[in-house]
């Protein structure tokens, strides 16, 4: 009688293509992902997708119109870009922003924080199973992106910060509206903590998901949300303080266990400080002694006023110029950080003197969080990928850029 | 916050004698320049030395300077959450010199020197996958150099006949313009249009 051959199959990894189209992927992210049964073994991202080569077009354009492209980085929380931007000229050239544009710039900043946030928080969500956050978020979103229109003339792709301030002052009447949404939207904000914070599937799919520890949060570059869910006191508006922050009253929320929940209260949390330092910046821009200038008006960067290139020939003529040749920088570097909603985003740049930059390196903080993704998903289910990305706040066009 | 830069500078170059070629502080940003082969010892002091504390390693990018014999320059930016302080390492190579990679203290420098390789072909030594990360599969070139047009070499269409994104050299139905606004009395090393008739 012959031998019986055992059919039993040696178990095989499989490998398997999350994305480039896929809605969990958050863009445009294409994770190989080698899987034994339904257990991660490892993740291969293959990135670059986007890739726009933002840094090469910033070498061929002159400072104010590279200001653009730095909308189109982060595209839900447009202005932080810009912010690090103006900050690194601004350096460079060693202009002052007046007390009021500062004002304006933090109110915007702390608007795409929470346009960012809102974002991130619903999106999450959805990625866990919820249908219902997003739509309540995106509502809250198309108002905050009206001001955004209101004060830019666009709602996302503002090019509003300039070096030396912002470009237009906000009318009274923007502020007022300003200052009223904030009191309509913790109601809003409310409802969404009510559908989520104590969801029991939410819970599930989130606590003790993707837990990172302070020692890990440092190897890997973390920064804002990441490395604040981990208990890490570390916020750039508060030890290192750039504009007015350090005139403001706002707490940092911190996170204990560094998982995917706890980054997810951090973000509610910090929507409702910004809502707070938005309310002090709209106080103090309607004061009547609080008026004045929102750009330098001693800078090469600032332009004449209309009424005056009517009159003078010199200021036409620096009207031109401006916009056409750009602003002479001097030579040297800088690195500008900025706490973008996502983290530390930081602009390295190297300047030869001209009227371009030599070399702009844009730090994302999207980039060192997605790094890590091979590391933080090992040994979780193909399930919690979707949970991890969703709250590592994965934005491609910061991304690839 | 500058006199604090100052002494750690001073600290550093005490330290680490024959790493640093030279350090300064400019626009209150401490910049160190050292020698292209002593970067992981230097990065492992300033992670580890108690008055460093450099423990997150924000960056990694080149920077290319096509008229020096070394033409790339390899910075690193670096971050001490617990001394609140910043600093920027430096160092330069030529094309055929590989710098030590530094994943083994940071590794979030997979990615940081990955994309240096692919924007500038800077070589790491000892990293354990340096392949291409944000350009497209089979790229060749490498984009952010200085002598790499801005136009690129290739662009990619959808065939309708073939059903597939073919690749072909780059065509430009109007030449690129790169407007120059320098002023013609400073800078402008060509003719300006018009004065060639003056001449004859």
């Amino acid at each position: 009688m012959a031998d019986i051959e055992t059919t039993e199959e040696s178990p095989r990894n499989f490998t398997i293509n999350f994305g480039p189209q896929h809605p969990a992927a958050h863009g445009v992210l294409r994770l190989v992902l080698e899987l034994d049964g339904e257990v991660v073994e490892r993740v291969d991202p293959h990135i670059g997708l986007l890739h726009r080569g933002t840094e090469k077009l910033l070498e061929h354009k002159t400072y104010l119109q590279g200001i653009g492209y730095f909308d189109r980085l982060d595209y839900v929380a447009p202005m932080n870009q810009e912010h690090a931007f103006c900050m690194a000229a601004e350096r460079l050239a060693g202009i002052t922003v007046p007390k009021r544009g500062q004002y304006v710039r933090v109110l915007y900043s702390e608007i795409g924080r929470i346009l960012s946030h809102l974002l991130n928080v619903t999106t999450q969500a959805m990625d866990v199973g919820a249908l219902t956050p997003p739509l309540w978020g995106f509502e809250e979103r198309e108002k905050l992106m009206v001001f955004y229109e209101r004060a830019s003339g666009s709602r996302m792709h503002a090019h509003y910060f300039r070096p030396g301030g912002v470009h237009q002052d906000l009318p009274p009447e923007l502020i007022q509206d300003i200052r009223a949404w904030c009191d309509s939207f913790p109601a809003a904000l409310n409802d969404i903590d009510d559908l989520l914070t104590e969801n029991r599937i939410f819970k599930q799919r989130n606590a003790d998901i993707g837990v990172v520890s302070k020692e890990e949060a440092l190897e890997w570059g973390f920064s804002g949300v990441m490395v604040r869910g981990s208990g890490m006191a570390w916020d750039l508006r508060r030890s290192q303080p750039y504009e007015v922050y350090d005139e403001l009253e706002f707490n940092i929320p911190l996170g204990k266990n560094g998982d995917c929940y706890d980054r997810y209260l951090c973000r509610m949390e910090e929507m409702r400080e910004s809502v707070k330092i938005m309310i002090q910046c709209c106080d103090w821009l309607m004061k009547p002694e609080n008026q004045g200038e929102v750009l330098a008006t001693d800078s090469k960067f600032s332009p004449p006023r209309r009424a005056e290139m009517k009159q003078s020939m010199e200021a036409l003529i620096q009207h031109f110029k401006l916009y056409t040749e750009g602003v002479h920088v001097d030579a040297g570097e800088v690195y500008a950080a900025v706490e973008a909603p996502k983290g530390e985003f930081g602009v390295y740049l190297v300047a030869d003197g001209s009227n371009k930059p030599y070399r702009v390196k844009i730090r994302a903080p999207g980039f060192a969080h997605l790094a890590a993704m091979d590391h933080l998903n090992r040994g979780h289910m193909l399930a919690d990928v979707s949970a991890i990305l969703g709250s590592l706040d994965i934005v491609f066009g910061e991304i690839d850029r | 916050m500058s006199e604090a830069l100052q002494s750690l500078g001073e600290h550093i170059a005490g330290q680490q004698e024959s790493a640093v070629k030279s350090w300064s502080v400019e626009h209150g940003e401490l910049t160190v320049e050292i020698h292209d082969d002593r970067i992981v010892d230097m990065l492992r002091f300033l992670r580890d030395d108690a008055a460093c504390r450099f423990t997150s390693l924000i960056d990694i990018c080149g920077v290319d300077y096509p008229q020096r014999a070394e033409r790339f320059e390899v910075v690193y930016h670096l971050l001490s959450m617990q001394q609140n302080h910043r600093i920027r390492i430096k160092l330069s190579v030529d094309e055929d010199t590989a710098v030590p990679s530094v994943i083994e203290l940071f590794p979030v420098a997979n990615w940081f020197e990955r994309e240096a390789f692919d924007m500038y072909g800077i070589a790491f030594s000892g990293h354990p996958d340096l392949r291409r990360l944000l350009t497209d599969y089979g790229f060749e070139g490498h984009p952010l150099r200085k002598d790499f047009p801005l136009t690129g070499f290739m662009e990619v269409r959808w065939d309708d006949e073939e059903k597939r994104v073919v690749y072909e050299p780059v065509e430009l139905v109007q030449e690129y313009r790169d407007f120059d606004f320098m002023s013609p009395w400073e800078g402008a090393k060509y003719v300006i249009p018009g004065d060639e008739k003056a001449e004859g």
